[in-house]
């Protein structure tokens, strides 16, 4: 068989042993970090890239591990969603491994970052391809362990207490989806999401199955009111790694969610608990923002102001049992607004590490004139500020747009005023930072700064955040690409009684 | 009820419990030690499936899942036990206020 | 230095109540009206079991036919072990001392017991075929004896540092994904094995699981073990 041939059949397992190779080379060799993870990083780019290509070719891919094909074994699917996130984490990864590689000038004492940074990667890749519940559930596992490893990395007290939290937050939440897997099992016979869709009941232990779970990931997805343990998190790791967990950690657990929700169980999923998660996020969005307002460190307004975009996402669950066109748009526009977050918002945290990297600390009434000293990562701000706001021509505003549209064609225009609010207040926070910037130099902030700030650190915000704003602009193929394979609901079927 | 139901519910309550402590207790160790108690509920669940299936052998999937999820519990625990030492090592104390209690150094890249 | 609060105020320990006793309550109610008649996936991995290369079937299902959740845990047991190597060792490799000289009983016992585990741990590995056992269970016994030795003093972890002791980290780790990817090459999927060399290949996998698992177990548990002031002095060390 042509190697171009095979790799083409491989595509599902090479996205994920790339960087599952790379983990444990970098983890043998001292020295071998960083190098190996610029290889990995670069060599996922055409993997993914090639994998969302087949997908828009050939629509969804089934591969079956060892074989044997699903119940048995383990089946890879790919559609349009899981193609999609792959070739985010793809290109955001790129660019915190660049960034990264300035960052950690002290090579030795975080050596560890590398082989996590790249574990942690992998298992966001086997994430977004896996079709078994339990799988989920060791996929899960691996990206809380890596994520919670990497924000003590700097073992700094905060960073320590932090990095607690939010490992007792998350495995909590791993117990909870288990026992609903458990009790899915039990009572459906099948661990396989695609079996499970065509046999499960809303009867009392489907229910229980649902709310445990659902239970479970909100606490990992940092839904309001479970979200206390992200913003210490996300603001005390270091910056790369916040950048990480605000774009891609969170949007894995929010993934299984509406794999669960809207693939698996749209039978038993009760319309008012649709519309209190949709309640939940709008609270989301308006108590992280202005929380994000009152911040005074620059790296927790922006930790807050992920508390808010997070609250975004679950407008799609209400939205999308309308049916039709309607959830058509919501999913679309949902999904949407999880890609350009993760580009404006990784942008946002590794603009903001620069600023720390420059300062040694990162007080917002300290930054001001930095525009003028730094330029570059000023302007990564303001424009992943542009995004975060869903002004055009931004990825926020295309996102933004379906979700209105979405709710005005369902006649639930009150998430339209959530969604119209949040922008508002997205603005209050950004500019808050962005007038800062341009504002006048207090006595003593010239001198503090040290003016180390590498062209790759700068560069690789300044990238994301354009990235985020020609979405707006060149999103067409992205927008074709999402809803391949669509569930049911979405695909204007409309809800399967 | 027959033995398998036996198992399933005290899994159950087990879980329950982890649960209460985790929240209630201020002492990480507690707080881990908690956590375990509740995974070993959710494996009580798991062998209790497994033993409902007719014929004297289990089902092997339950059995093989909580195999699984035994390493994966001792690899958390482990690390967060390793994390709980390290805050008393650097603060004198092993709760999640821990980083109130001292003054807040400088986040800086290094 | 005062010691914290080990009770929570009764407002805490109320709501605790209500939220455990919620979930609880709606978790037992569900286990108890699971359905009787359901048997799962048992008749299909039943059903598979010769084709499998081994007997016995939770092997099967962990080696085999869900070979690829098993791949993943060995990486959260390898994932965990860099984690806390980097909270305890980071300035320098070298390793605490659990204890400097040997306790006479424990030394007598560790004398007595080491070799015996030794013998146990092989067993398990060689039986997981075909009655419970295989490279977990043989792991923990292996990494028991290894805590033994270093806690009655004979092991000298210190002297184990750097590249010997990443390399058997991870080699199972490797090995595993070696084989996953030697199959996708000769057999066309990710963990396909070829049906000959099955049981060769899982039984390869696990005596190298085993050598990992015992070496991470012990290693999780010695890097913890010393005491605060030595761990102190040792993170301050280095910088």
């Amino acid at each position: 068989m042509p190697l171009s041939e095979w790799v083409g059949a491989q595509l599902p397992a090479l996205v994920i042993l790339v960087p599952l190779t790379a983990a444990p080379v970098a983890f043998l060799g001292v020295r071998l970090g960083r190098p190996v993870a610029l290889v990995s990083a670069l060599m996922s780019q055409p993997l993914a890239i090639a994998l969302a290509l087949e997908v828009a070719r050939e629509g969804v891919l089934r591969y079956e591990i060892g074989g044997w094909g699903a119940p048995l074994g383990i089946d890879f699917v790919v559609d349009g969603l899981a193609a999609t996130m792959i070739l985010v984490t793809s290109v955001i990864g790129l660019l915190i491994t660049v960034y990264a590689s300035g960052y950690f000038t002290d090579q030795d004492r975080y050596r560890f970052f590398w082989p996590l940074w790249l574990f942690l990667w992998a298992s966001l890749h086997a994430l977004f391809l896996s079709g078994d519940a339990f799988n989920l559930y060791v996929c899960l596992e691996l990206v809380s362990m890596s994520a919670v490893a990497l924000v003590a990395l700097t073992a700094r007290r905060e960073a320590l207490v932090a990095a607690m939290r939010y490992m007792l937050a998350a495995i909590l939440g791993s117990l909870f989806y288990l026992l609903g897997v458990a009790l899915l099992y039990a009572a459906f016979g099948s661990l396989d999401m695609a079996t499970l869709r065509g046999a499960i009941r809303p009867d009392v232990t489907g229910q229980a199955a649902f709310a445990l779970m659902t239970v479970g990931l909100l606490l990992k997805t940092a839904l309001f009111p479970l979200h206390f343990w992200l913003p210490p998190a996300h603001a005390n790791a270091p910056s790369p790694v916040s950048a990480a967990l605000s774009a891609l950690v969170v949007k894995g657990s929010f993934y299984i969610l509406i794999r669960l929700w809207i693939d698996v169980g749209s039978p038993s999923v009760a319309p008012g608990t649709a519309h209190l998660l949709g309640v939940l996020g709008s609270v989301a969005i308006v108590w992280g923002s202005i929380q994000a307002l009152r911040q005074e460190r620059l790296k927790m307004l922006v930790a807050y102001s992920t508390v808010a975009q997070i609250g975004y996402l679950f407008l799609l669950f209400p939205l999308v049992r309308a049916g039709g066109v309607a959830a058509a748009d919501a999913w679309t526009g949902g999904v949407f607004h999880a890609v350009s977050h993760a580009l404006a918002k990784s942008a946002m945290f590794l603009a903001a590490g620069t600023v720390l990297a420059r300062l040694g600390h990162d007080r917002i009434e300290g930054v001001g004139g930095l525009s003028r000293r730094a330029p570059l990562t000023a302007m990564a701000f303001g424009l992943a500020g542009v995004t975060m706001m869903g002004l055009p021509p931004s990825g926020g505003f295309v996102a933004k747009w379906q979700m209105i549209s979405a709710s005005v064609l369902s006649g639930e225009w009150w998430w339209a005023v959530v969604i119209v609010a949040g922008g508002l207040l997205a603005a209050g926070y950004v500019f808050r930072v962005i007038g800062r910037f341009l504002g006048r130099e207090e006595a003593g902030d010239r001198e503090a700064d040290t003016g180390r700030s590498p062209r790759t650190m700068e560069w690789t915000a300044l990238a994301l955040a354009l990235g985020a704003l020609v979405l707006g602009v060149a999103g067409q193929p992205l927008l074709d690409l999402i809803p391949i394979g669509a569930p049911a609901l979405v695909a204007g079927i409309g809800v399967t009684p | 009820m027959t033995q398998a139901d036996l198992y399933t519910v005290a899994g159950g309550v087990l879980f329950t419990i982890g649960l209460y402590g985790l929240i209630t207790r201020p002492h990480l160790l507690y707080k881990v030690l908690a956590l375990n108690v509740a995974s070993g509920g959710v494996f009580m669940v798991f062998v209790g499936v497994a033993r409902r299936v007719p014929g004297p052998a289990p089902d092997p999937l339950p059995h093989a899942m909580v195999l699984t999820g035994i390493v994966v519990t001792v690899s958390s625990t482990a690390y967060a036990l390793a994390l709980a030492k390290r805050i008393f090592t650097e603060t004198g104390m092993a709760t999640l206020d821990s980083a109130d209690t001292m003054e807040g150094g400088e986040d800086a890249a290094e | 230095m005062a010691e914290p609060e080990l009770r929570s105020p009764l407002a805490v320990r109320a709501a605790a109540l209500a939220i455990s006793g919620g979930v609880g309550a709606l978790l037992i109610r569900a286990l108890l009206v699971l359905p009787k008649d359901e048997a799962g996936l048992a008749p299909l991995v039943k059903a598979n079991l010769d084709a499998s290369g081994v007997k016995n079937p939770v092997t099967a299902v962990l080696l085999n036919f869900r070979g690829y959740d098993t791949m993943l845990e060995i990486a959260v047991l390898v994932l965990a072990t860099i984690g806390v190597l980097s909270l305890t060792i980071a300035h320098s490799d070298k390793w605490p001392t659990v204890a400097e000289h040997a306790a006479p009983a424990l030394s007598a016992l560790a004398r007595f017991l080491a070799p015996a585990m030794v013998l146990v741990s092989g067993y398990l590995l060689w039986a997981g075929e075909h009655a419970p056992g295989g490279a977990f269970q043989a792991g923990s016994v292996l990494g028991a004896a290894g805590i033994l030795l270093a806690l009655s003093g004979y092991a000298r972890p210190a002297g184990m540092t750097g590249f010997a002791l990443r390399a058997a980290i991870t080699v199972g780790f490797i090995v595993f994904l070696a084989a996953a990817i030697g199959d996708m090459l000769i057999e066309g999927a990710l963990l396909e094995y070829p049906a000959d060399h099955a049981k060769t290949i899982m039984l390869a996998i696990e005596a190298w699981l085993t050598v990992s698992i015992a070496v991470i177990l012990a290693s999780l548990f010695i890097s913890s073990a010393s005491p605060v002031e030595e761990l102190r002095r040792r993170i301050r060390g280095g910088r």
